[in-house]
Parts: structure tokens; sequence; C-alpha cells
């Protein structure tokens, strides 16, 4: 290899887009706990997150109309090397990731100085993040084993940030600690499954491991692979059954944390699962030899009606929350079980609809905490005459979880039906629009408790602070923008979609001729 | 199937084969440390002890890695200095083994930060019992339901 003369080519930044995304978070957390100063920690956390998001812009913007960007990391080639990969899939879910950042962090400004003790805000900001480092890697390698180190760098920060709830309710602790087990335990399964395919490939990279698998077809390693990955990655994504450290992990979690652990995290582990039933694993092998969809539809539908049931009779509207995003999940499952490019696109569609609907829904929880000082109904009743501008962001995230016409929860649900239909499941769509019945139950709920009830005499008056007005009107006003344009949204989703459900692209160029000459 | 040679005894007259069961002992000794940690995990009260079940459950994991990476008459892949390798020699593949690190890491960093919340659950609750935790918080949850449930038709 070095004997050859190798043309030497100049990279510019813009080729290294790939790993700086990745790299300026990182840097950034170390940095923040180097200067251990409270007021560097958060203009240098917001200014790393900005600086993701205008990348993960540029990459979107280079994938959005198909193909893919591959980056080797250290300049060693892929299948040996590691491989950072994306393509429209991961690059909109990165523009998700680095935006609700960037948004929640003057958020999380405010609402962190009330939550949490001063003498933790410099490292909770090195935490947040590593965090945001993790979920960020998560998506953007092309690497197996990779994806393994990038959950666990963002897990082990978020434990330790839901941990610092405890301020506020000691629960947090046990909360964080139930977190820890299931979370260690899902990821130990994967890194299980991930072992069992190395035995029977080789390799790790994934379009590799996807040529293999190819090649191989199913034998009976790979195939108990594939179920320790999804039931790893199941924990990680709190499918139903599943679900358990979710409630509390995201109702004793101070409110900025919640604001992006629930717009993101589940987020990144669905598209882990999505990457890995697609682009790994091809679909006809993944549905025709695991039949899986018996195993996802029912616990979609399992999932969409009883945490939807259980979030009508809950009294905390921040548990509320939690357990509708379970239920969300589940629309979300739903969709890569009708393995059709509408429902794919539903899918993909909704990780970002859903993203920034929960966003806004947490930051309007996390207001209303800033100034009653709980986020039970009764503590909170009246507080949308009282807080107009809070009672409107929240009123916009409850019509979009709804999924009412114009916003952006709409288009998720109408593409979900619409995949629905396509494959004949026409008692699917009617399940959709009945359980979206219950989220009108439990989002009017919330609607009469801030309206319709008076306020206490003594009730708080005036919005919150600008900082968190402010990301609170920005993320209601995304909720409307893309439910009424959704060229951004669907245009990346349906070319994610498809090239998802064509399978993997194979290796790079150069490497992929390596690969011929070892397969068929 | 390859005609057996006379020497070779019958495998399928045996119920068990043998020379299987007894060259996949690390297999075996791996899953049967994985559920004794898993077990352990689910079973245990003490927060503790289910922080020593995930240990041994991750430690099972790095065995099977391990044992991926052995090839059979392989030796250490350490190749000479002069980099002239003998292509009759044969090494143990070092990748798995790389991999195991990164996870010793990992593991290392769950179980401080699980010891760490541990602390800090037995300075708020004074016990780390998982029973008399679950007693607490339902107390607190009822607390809670009577402060803020009346209004709610008496549920929190």
């Amino acid at each position: 290899m070095a004997t050859a003369e190798v043309e030497h080519t100049a990279r510019t930044l813009a080729d290294h887009l790939p790993v700086l995304q990745i790299l300026v978070p990182f840097v950034a957390a170390p940095l923040i706990v180097l200067f251990g100063n409270r007021a560097l920690a958060w203009p240098l956390a917001f200014i790393a997150s900005a600086i993701a998001f205008v990348i993960s812009c540029l990459l979107l913007a280079q994938v959005i109309d198909g193909g893919f960007i591959s980056y080797a990391i250290g300049g060693w080639a892929p299948p040996l090397g590691i491989e950072y990969r994306v393509d429209a899939t991961n690059a909109l879910l990165l523009f998700l990731i680095s935006g609700i950042s960037t948004v929640a962090l003057p958020y999380a400004f405010t609402s962190i100085r009330s939550e949490v003790p001063k003498r933790n805000h410099t490292l909770f900001y090195a935490c947040y993040m590593l965090c945001f480092t993790g979920l960020l890697g998560v998506v953007i390698t092309g690497d197996a084993f990779n994806v393994f180190v990038f959950l666990e760098i963002s897990s082990l920060s978020t434990y330790v940030l839901v941990a610092q709830g405890a301020g506020r309710d000691k629960r947090a602790l046990t909360a964080a600690y139930d977190y820890l087990i299931m979370g260690t335990i899902g990821a130990t399964f994967f890194v299980i499954g991930l072992g069992m395919l190395y035995m029977s490939t080789g390799t790790l990279n994934m379009a590799d491991l996807a040529d293999r698998i190819a090649d191989q077809g199913g034998n009976r390693t790979i195939r108990a692979a594939f179920a320790f990955i999804v039931v790893g990655m199941g924990l990680k994504v709190a499918l139903m059954p599943l679900h358990l450290w979710l409630p509390n992990a995201y109702t004793f979690a101070p409110s900025a944390v919640t604001v992006f652990l629930a717009a993101t995290s589940t987020k990144a582990a669905v598209y882990v699962l999505l990457r890995f039933m697609f682009s790994v694993y091809q679909p006809p092998f993944v549905f025709e030899v695991n039949t899986l969809y018996f195993i996802f539809i029912p616990f979609a539908l399992l999932a969409m009606f009883v945490a939807s049931f259980v979030a009508v009779f809950q009294s905390d509207f921040k548990r509320m929350l939690a357990y509708s995003s379970i239920a969300q999940i589940g629309y979300m499952l739903l969709g890569i079980a009708m393995l059709n490019t509408s429902g794919l696109t539903a899918t993909v569609v909704h990780m970002f609809n859903h993203g920034i609907t929960k966003g806004v829904l947490f930051m309007g929880v996390g207001a209303l905490v800033l100034r009653a000082g709980s986020s039970f109904y009764d503590s909170i009743a009246g507080l949308g005459r009282r807080m107009p501008l809070t009672g409107a962001a929240i009123v916009v995230g409850g019509l979009s979880l709804i999924g009412v016409p114009g916003t952006a929860g709409f288009v998720s649900k109408w593409m979900l039906v619409q995949a629905a239909f396509e494959n004949g499941f026409w008692w699917i769509a009617i399940l959709v629009v009945l359980s979206s019945l219950l989220a009108v139950a439990y989002v009017w709920r919330v609607f009469e408790v801030i309206y319709l009830k008076e306020p206490a005499a003594d009730a708080p008056r005036g919005d919150p602070p600008l900082p968190m007005l402010i990301p609170m009107l920005i993320l209601a006003g995304a909720c409307l923008w893309f439910g009424i344009d959704t060229q951004l949204t669907i245009g990346a989703a349906h070319t994610a979609a498809e090239s998802l459900l064509e399978g993997s692209f194979g290796m790079a160029p150069s490497a992929a001729a390596v690969t011929e000459t070892l397969g068929h | 199937m390859a005609v057996k040679s006379g020497t070779e005894p019958a495998v399928a007259s045996h119920i068990f084969d043998w020379d299987f069961v007894f060259g996949h002992a690390n297999y075996w000794l791996f899953i049967v440390l994985m559920m004794t940690g898993l077990y352990i995990v689910v079973a245990r009260g003490n927060l503790v002890k289910k922080i020593v079940g995930l240990n041994i459950f991750q430690v099972a994991v790095f065995m099977l890695y391990i044992s991926i990476g052995k090839v059979t008459g392989g030796t250490a892949p350490i190749f000479p200095l002069d980099m002239k390798v003998d292509p009759t020699v044969v090494y143990s593949n070092p990748l798995p083994h790389v991999l195991i690190l990164t996870a010793i890491v990992v593991g290392i960093a769950t179980t401080s930060l699980g010891l760490a919340l541990i602390v800090r659950i037995k300075e708020a609750f004074d016990t780390i019992e998982e029973d008399e935790l679950l007693l607490i918080e339902r107390k607190l949850t009822a607390a809670d339901n009577r402060e803020h449930g009346p209004a709610m038709g008496g549920r929190a």
C-alpha cells in the first residue's frame, strides 16, 4: 500500500463536514470542563450547537435529492476503517437533533437556573454536549460497533442529565437508576447482536455487512443477531412492552432535559432500528423470513392505544406527555411495518414532526413549572389566561399532537393512513383515527385546565422570560410551518424512504470492487 | 456430507457430539454467565447487587467477543519487526480484543455512574433496597394524589 504513488488530493473544509459535525460538540464538552467557568459554559455549548446546526443544514442540502456522502475517518478506507455515511435519512435526523439542541439551549439557560443547583451548571452543559455528540454520532456513523460506542456516550450522559432533576424531586434519582439498568441491558443486547453478526460475516461496516448477509442468506447466527439487535434497540426506543423506563425519566428530569430527550433520543434509536432493518438486513429478509409483520404491528397498535389510554387518566401534564410519547413511538413503528414508501416516509416524517411537537409541548410544561412550581393540573389551572403566549404555544403543540390539518402532526398521520390504504389495511387506518381520538381526549383535558378553569387568586402572571419564550414560539411556528410547507420534510423523507426500501447502497465504489470479488 | 473414515466414531449414534460440546466450552460459559448476570439484575432487590449482576452480564459479552477472535492454532497477532510476515504462520484475530477494550471502558463508566447514583439514592432515600424504595415512592405518589388529586377526580 505504502509503495504505490498516491496522488495527493487537496481536501477543503467542506469535505470534512461529516466529521466536524461530531467533533465540534465533542470538543466543546471537555473545553467546558477545562474552563470550569459557569459564565463560559453556556456560550460555549450554544456556539458548538449552532455550528453543528449549520453543518447539518449543509449536509442535508447535499443529500436531499438522493445519493450519499461517504467519509473515511482518519483516511482509513471503509470496510476496515470507520466510515461516516450521510444520506437523506440521517441528514434529516442530524438536522432535527442539532436544530432542537440549538433551540433548547437558550431555553435551558433560564430553565436550568431555576431547577438545577448552581454548582452543577458547568458540568450540566458538558454532559449536555456529550449527550448531543452521542446522538449525532449514532445517526451519522456507518459502522455498526461505532453505533454502540456513540449510543453509550449519549446514554451515560442522559442518565446524569435525568438525575439532575433530584433538586426538585428525589424520585429523579431512582428514575435515572432504572433507566441506567434498562438502558445498559438494551445496549448489551445490541452488542451481543453485533458480536454474532461479526462472527458470521467478519465485518462491522454496515454496507459491507449488508453485502455479506445478502450473499450468505439467513443462517441461524444472523437471525439470532437480528433478534438481539431488535430487542436491544427496542429498549432504547421504548417499544411498548419495553417502555417502563420512559415515564419516570421524562417526568422527573429537569424541563430542559425532557425537551431535548423527548425530541431527539428515542428518534435516534428509531433511526438505528430503521438502519439495521433496511440497510443492514434487507427488507425481504426482515419481513418474509422473520415475519416481523406479525410482531411490529400488534406492538405498535398496543402502544398507540394502551399508552394513549393511560395518558388520558394522568393528572400531571408532564407525565401525560411522557405516555403520549410512547403512543407516538407506536405510529413510527407502524409506519415501518407498512413496508411501503408511504409508510417509511410517514415514519421518517413523524420522527421529525413529533420531535418539534413534543419539543414545544415540553417547553410549555417547563414554562408552567417555572411560574407555578409544578405541572399538576390543579396547580396550572387557568394559567393559559395568565400566560397568553405560553398558552398559545401549548395549543399549537396540542393540535399538532392530535394531528389537526394545518399542523405538522397532520402531515405524518395522513401519510400513515395513506400507507395503510396502499397495503389494503383499511382497519389500521381506522385504528389510527381512533387512537387520534384518544389524543383529542388527553389534549382537550389540558386545554380545559389551562383555559376554562378559573385561575387561583394568587396565580402567577405573565409569560416566562424571553430566553424561554422565544425558543417555544420558534418551535410552535415550526409546527405550523411544517404543517403547511412540507417540501423539506416530505421531500427528504421520501428520498429517505425510497433509498431505505432499495436496501443498502453497497460499499462506496472503490471498495465495492473488492467486495464484488469476494462475493457472488 | 463427507463419508466417515473408519477411525472416526459415527457421530449420529451419540446423542451429544462431545467434541462439539467441549470444543465450545467458552460459548457455553458465556451463556451461563450472561443468564446469571441478567437473573441477578432482575431478581435481586439490592441496588449494588443489581450493578454486580449487570457487570457479570457485560463481562459475559466480553468473553463472547474474545472467543470469536481465537483462530484455531493461531498465535498472538504481533508481526515481526522487519514486517516480513511468514504467510504460513496463523495469527489470531486482534479486532474483537480492540472492540472489547472499548466495551470494557463503557462497562467501567456504567458501573461508576451506577454506584454514584446509588450513593445519591442512599443520601436521599436512606435505603438502597428496591422494595423499600418502592414503598417510599408509593407514599410520595399517594401524597401527590392527596394534594393534587381531588380537583382531577381523585387520581394523580
